[in-house]
């Protein structure tokens, strides 16, 4: 396998414009010739499948859920930014650009996020067209707010439902099409593996959740929009369904995959309450613009929050990072609440948690601002916990949130398959080790309504349309592998629910490759998966039978895929022996316990290479290069 | 915490063609801190444990934003507490000893697939009928070149919070879809991106939901009481004269 990024020449700011030029054009009449599958339809399948839609291309969208609209992308809440500078603080292009890219920990590439932060102007303008409601000032214009890592206000948002709005925008964009018959549409289904013929990704095998009919559907190029696999944690803030089969299935067909163990611990969840927890709940960052975090200095102080004088408290991220105060970004503030609980001083019945409280915000501003702000958020955590955060400070904990890791592709979006491509959260292309904030949206809508149109356009020119069909072997191969996997799976019949293996796994995962790793844990972590998943195929118990709505199967198929990329997730964070942005490896840190990275030894991307069954995966890298962002130690103090 | 004991009257139904038909089971030691969607896993792994099939129950989030989950509790939708998502329901809101009846969405348009689980694909046709504007990607105007006062805005996004779940319709003794279809049209109406096509907009998805076998509207206002967004009926009554005003005007395409 060799890696060619193909990152364009010229000056940064020039990249996408010179290569946007250079790309070869499909025109308008031979579009329709040509069939494109995208998988998933969340911000940025959505918003690929509408784009694709609207240039002529016969599209064909898929989504394990009853309807489209209700992909993941949904649930984001804070908002998503852009560098439009409305609010005349500094903003630029290039200064979202630097934001992101440091913010990543210099483990992104430059061009990608420069890309970004380019068309992030677009995508507002785009999604205010398509009617998405972001909030606007007393005058008419657009409001802002403020994220983490930024020191600017470049943040748009629909109250605390950003994602939805935008969702219903893409989504309403994508059933236009459906409705002039350029998209058609499969829901409850669930892709199962990814068909390659002649080196090309031309296909997909699904299973019909209704009927479990294993399905195979031919096209010209792939586009893959799945969403990360944080789940593979078992608690995280994803939906129930998100998983990581078909990014999984691709890398085993030649895609490789990259910075598995980036994976982002987000600050602010409701803490854990008990074992048969199924899920755990976001409140947004954007809560951190008015909140203050908090513990109390003495770890024995069990008195009541409000009963807990100021002089005794530790507003521990204003005290450590004055400039950015409880604004630092995701990665120092879930690692610092950590820290708080090791030395005892967590709260709440569990002592897992720290405070996040509003009362001196609504001191400042009245409860109707805060409620304008963050009403809905505020409901949540009420009818969560049964408290009041107009009263009593909401108790909050890290939870895996979002994988900056995903399948490794090129400047162009496409994986190590030609022809299959990855956008949004299943690929690892901009966030580098570290997330910021409302980057997720616009990363997923970019690659789908600005990025994907360009980049396949080049791919499909070059093309030589065929005959092939889905009666070729390779689909008729394919559909038994995942037949027989089904079976298999079934034909077990052991004595452990599937919930408890993914338990399990998620346990062990989020001891060893969670917020702190260390190399004797990771060991050790690496040996517990591959027992977990030699048990899984011994003991796994799933009844019924394919041939039937079965979620059990379908939970069991995704967990089975979970504990193998369990292992390259630690097998990644093995190798990198550095600490970068989400991924702190305790062997690596500065005398403050600051993350310390490696730019000698580690400046690179981390690419798997999948060798088959049994075998260790091999490493590739792409060397990383700072032409415009100067690698130095992040600081947020 | 508090520990309950309950008991469950579960609708079961293996398939859409299958006669359905409610079955008895009991739980101990419910925690008041579970979730309602938690209880039914506890209840599916006991299933599973014991050979039985799991209860299948749709579901995803599990935050209330997706508008998966949608059980019909003790005769309402979504359960006991208002303005929430049967995912959002916790356990804390039973009593010790009390019988729980679960049901799906009872609506001819929308079958029951499994036990309770419901086929709500006519809302995406609906959608796929009018509920959109029509923009390409690329040709968009700068965000702010239309000023939007912020009273409108607000309003817009009361009836954009609609989350499509449908427990408007399983709430309504008509099966109407009246509500979900409005709040788009309120949505995209009431904001200056959405006038050009409102005529047709209003045309084509009224008649998307009753080709689907929705029933009328005749004001009842169940559906907004249950409603967890909490949209108001004024996006009905917005509906009703859209439509009238779009009929004078004969905009029909």
């Amino acid at each position: 396998m060799k890696l060619d990024s193909k990152i364009p020449a010229g000056e940064v700011h020039e990249k996408w414009t010179n290569r946007k030029f250079s790309y070869k054009l499909v025109n308008p009449a031979n579009k329709r010739k040509y069939e494109i599958i995208v998988v998933g339809t969340g911000l940025a399948g959505g918003a690929a499948a509408a784009s694709l839609a609207e240039l002529g291309y016969k599209v064909k969208a898929f989504c394990y859920q009853d309807s489209p609209r209700r992909a993941h992308s949904i649930a984001a809440q804070g908002g998503i930014n852009a560098a439009k500078n409305y609010q005349n603080d500094g903003d630029s292009i290039f200064r979202l650009f630097y934001d992101t890219v440091k913010g990543g920990d210099y483990r992104a590439r430059e061009a990608n996020v420069y890309r970004l932060a380019e068309v992030s102007n677009n995508i507002i303008d785009q999604c205010v067209a398509q009617g998405v409601p972001f909030a606007r000032e007393y005058g008419g214009l657009l409001d802002n707010r403020s994220f983490g890592g930024a020191q600017v206000s470049r943040t748009f948002y629909s109250r605390g439902e950003t994602g939805q709005q935008l969702l219903i925008g893409a989504y309403s964009s994508m059933m236009r099409q459906v409705g002039l018959g350029n998209v058609e549409l499969h829901t409850r289904a669930d892709v199962q593996d990814v068909v390659v013929v002649d080196g090309k990704a031309r296909g997909i095998t699904v299973r019909n959740m209704v009927t479990g009919e294993i399905e195979s559907y031919c096209a010209d190029a792939v586009i893959l929009a799945t969403g990360g696999y944080g789940n593979a944690y078992y608690l995280s803030t994803n939906a129930k369904g998100c998983n990581a089969t078909a990014i999984w299935r691709a890398h085993k067909k030649g895609a490789a995959f990259g910075n598995p163990c980036f994976v982002q611990i987000h600050p602010t969840c409701i803490p854990v309450s008990g074992t048969y927890q199924s899920k755990l709940t976001l409140m947004s960052e954007s809560l951190r613009n008015d909140g203050k975090i908090w513990v109390p200095k003495d770890a024995k102080d069990k008195r009541p929050p409000n009963e807990i004088p100021e002089d005794d408290r530790d507003y521990f991220l204003e005290r450590k990072y004055p400039s950015f105060g409880n604004l630092v970004p995701r990665d120092v503030a879930s690692r610092n609440a950590k820290e708080m609980i090791d030395q005892g001083k967590g709260v709440g019945s569990t002592g897992k948690a720290v405070y996040l409280d509003f009362a001196d915000a609504i001191k400042r501003l009245g409860k109707d601002k805060i409620t304008e702000k963050y009403g809905n958020l505020f409901e949540m955590y009420e009818q969560i916990t049964a408290e009041d955060p107009y009263k009593v400070p909401m108790r909050i904990y890290p939870a895996i949130h979002y994988t900056m890791g995903g399948l490794w592709v090129d400047y162009d979006l496409m994986t190590t398959i030609p022809g299959l491509y990855a956008l949004g959260e299943c690929n690892f292309s901009d966030h580098g080790a570290n997330r910021l904030g409302a980057s997720a949206l616009m990363q997923g809508l970019a690659d789908g309504y600005f990025v994907i149109p360009y980049t396949i356009g080049d791919y499909l020119a070059n093309f030589k349309k065929d005959k092939l069909t889905v009666d070729a072997p390779e689909f008729k191969q394919s559909a038994k592998e995942v037949s027989d996997k089904m079976t298999r799976i079934l034909n077990v019949n052991g004595t452990k629910t599937v919930d408890e293996l993914h338990r399990e796994l998620g346990m062990v995962l989020w001891d060893y490759v969670g917020m702190a790793r260390n190399e004797a844990g990771l060991l050790k972590a690496k040996q517990m998966i591959k027992e977990i998943r030699e048990d899984f195929w011994k003991n796994v118990k799933v009844l019924g039978t394919n041939e039937e709505i079965n979620q059990t199967l379908e939970r069991a198929a995704r967990v089975a895929d979970f504990l193998e990329l369990g292992e390259l997730i630690t097998d990644d964070a093995l190798m990198r022996r550095e600490s970068c942005g989400g991924h702190f490896r305790e062997e690596s840190q500065t005398d403050e316990n600051e993350a310390k990275r490696d730019d000698e030894n580690f400046s690179f991307v981390a690419a798997w290479e999948y060798k088959g069954e049994g075998v260790p995966e091999e490493l590739h890298k792409e060397p990383l290069q700072f032409d415009y962002v100067k690698p130095s130690q992040r600081s947020y103090k | 915490m508090a520990n309950l004991n309950i008991k469950l009257k579960v609708w079961r139904q293996k398939n859409k063609e299958a006669k359905g038909k409610f079955v008895d089971y009991t739980l101990e030691n419910i925690t008041t801190e579970m979730s309602f969607l938690e209880m039914l896993d506890v209840l599916n792994e006991k299933l599973t444990h014991q050979g039985e099939d799991p209860v299948c129950f749709e579901h995803d989030c599990r935050e209330g934003i997706c508008g998966c989950c949608g059980i019909y509790i003790n005769g309402r939708a979504h359960g006991p507490q208002q303005r929430i998502t049967t995912c959002q329901l916790y356990m804390r809101h039973f009593k010790d000893g009390e019988t729980i009846v679960l049901e799906p969405w009872r609506a001819k348009a929308f079958p029951v697939i499994k036990d309770l689980m419901v086929d709500r694909s006519a809302f995406d046709r609906i959608i796929a009928a009018g509920g959109f504007i029509s923009v390409n990607a690329g040709g968009a105007p700068d965000a702010n070149a239309n000023l939007i006062t912020k009273h409108n805005l607000e309003k817009a996004l009361d009836a954009a919070e609609c989350i499509g779940c449908g427990a408007c319709v399983a709430a309504c003794k008509n099966a109407s879809a009246m509500l979900f279809v409005s709040a788009k049209i309120a949505h995209l109406n009431r904001l200056p991106q959405g006038k050009p096509e409102r005529e047709k907009r209003a045309f084509a998805m009224l008649e998307q939901m009753e080709k689907e076998g929705f029933g009328s509207c005749t004001n009842t206002e169940a559906c907004s009481a249950e409603c967890p967004r909490g949209i108001s009926m004024d996006v009905i009554a917005e509906t009703r004269r859209e439509y009238f005003r779009a009929s004078i005007l004969k905009e029909k395409v």
